[in-house]
């Protein structure tokens, strides 16, 4: 499905076109820059979004981090993928923000949810539903993305950070890890326990009918 | 990472999980992960909920932004962006008058304060005033070599040989200022500025002068 604001369909043509734009940009059009980062906007906000957990804050630092890739685009090398390096601005000045906003009585509480300990402490699932397949087609209601968004909310930040940078920004383990300063093990571990944790949490809303208007076969439910 | 297990517990899998949904694990683990989910259902389960969650909250349509976001963006990209093209035909429009301004500015600011510092200051010397209520039209005499005008006969004419007598208007036109000792009844208000210890000292001086001229 065609969505506004994201990557085009054929790959390759994507792709040339946004190296001529970043030549372009570099070369001192900016006036295209609004072009080239374009398709990444909903990615950045989501990034900063997942750090910050305000919406005005997301936006703003959103803002910036598009800035400050302008101001260096010159800096940019065709070696890394453009949104990675957008992404990575972005995890830089929301974190950058976080710090300086301290927020550190709320992550202290964070922190001290799901420390160390918790983290070395192995997650056991706690529903064996029988899941199948979810369909796509969910994701066109908004109260599922609703609820998904909710899910994730509930999670403490270092594994929602891990979590929408490695699925849902598609960076590899090693550029989250780089992007969040932590190492490669760490983002390991907490994928597994961000993906097994929402898992269980999707698991529980399903049961109370979050899919109970989706075109499933009567009697027929997908997990 | 487990290795050259042929049997996997539960707590074994669950923790290969992720990895196994990311492909990142190596083919011996895989083949034997495969084996347990084919006998194990709720190791199954875990894995077909994990793999829902990656998929779902990896669908580009997960990524929402507040209404308006992208036309605030392009708002706030614009802004920085106008003042580096258009601002600089505009500095130069302001820099071709700018220019001529601020010399002009200069020029009055120095008569200015040229004009302050020269005549900010009272007339110190009793010679250098221009005298006060002379009647235009009084018989007055110069002589070359000075630039007094005195009333004829004064003893303080320097060059009698040269001397020349005109009214006072002209003498005041030509340059000339009153003599201190024979017109100092016009001088003295003109120099209302001074001060009174200034003018007895001057009067002192003066007097001195005289005397001693006058013992000549």
């Amino acid at each position: 499905m065609s969505i506004p604001g994201t990557v085009l369909n054929n790959p390759e043509q994507t792709g040339a076109r946004e190296r001529d734009l970043i030549s372009e940009v570099q070369r001192g059009q900016h006036e295209l820059f609004y072009e080239l980062v374009r398709p990444y906007e909903r990615r950045v906000f989501a990034a900063a979004l997942a750090i910050l957990r305000n919406e005005q804050d997301a936006e703003d630092a959103a803002q910036e981090a598009m800035l400050k890739a302008l101001a260096n685009i010159r800096q940019f090398r065709s070696e890394a993928r453009f949104s990675t390096w957008l992404i990575q601005i972005t995890v830089n000045e929301a974190l950058m923000r976080r710090r300086r906003e301290r927020t550190v009585a709320m992550e202290g509480l964070d922190g001290h949810r799901s420390g160390r300990g918790e983290e070395e402490h192995e997650y056991a699932p706690r529903d064996f539903a029988d899941w199948r397949e979810i369909p796509s087609e969910a994701l066109e209601r908004k109260e599922v993305r609703m609820k998904l968004a909710q899910a994730l909310g509930t999670l403490d930040r270092k594994y929602r950070e891990v979590f929408v940078l490695r699925d849902m920004e598609h960076l590899n383990i090693q550029e989250t890890a780089e992007a969040l300063g932590i190492t490669v093990a760490s983002v390991k571990t907490r994928l597994l326990r961000a993906r097994l944790m929402l898992r269980d949490l999707l698991a529980a809303g399903w049961k109370q009918g979050w899919f109970s208007r989706l075109p499933f076969e009567k009697g027929n439910k997908p997990w | 990472m487990v290795e050259n297990q042929k049997m996997l517990n539960c707590e074994q899998v669950w923790r290969e999980t992720s990895s196994y949904v990311d492909g990142d694990v190596d083919a011996a683990l895989r083949s034997t992960m495969d084996e347990h989910f084919r006998t194990c259902q709720k190791c199954a389960s875990v894995l077909a909920g994990t793999r829902n969650v990656v998929q779902l909250y990896g669908d580009e349509r997960m990524l929402e932004v507040p209404a308006g976001f992208s036309q605030r963006l392009e708002k706030r990209l614009g802004k920085r962006l106008t003042p580096k093209t258009s601002g600089a035909s505009r500095w130069s429009s302001w820099s071709a008058w700018l220019v001529p301004v601020a010399a002009l500015a200069l020029i009055v600011g120095g008569l200015k304060l040229a004009n302050t510092l020269s005549f900010k200051h009272p007339v110190k010397s009793i010679l250098a005033a221009p005298g006060h209520d002379i009647p235009p039209d009084l018989v007055v005499v110069v002589s070359a070599g000075s630039k007094l005008f005195h009333v004829p006969g004064c003893p303080f004419i320097h060059d009698k040989a040269t001397e020349r007598t005109l009214t006072a208007k002209e003498a005041i036109q030509d340059g000339y200022v009153p003599c201190s000792r024979c017109l100092r009844q016009y001088l003295k208000t003109g120099l209302t500025e001074h001060s009174g210890a200034e003018v007895a000292s001057e009067e002192a001086e003066e007097q001195h002068e005289l005397l001693s001229t006058a013992g000549h």
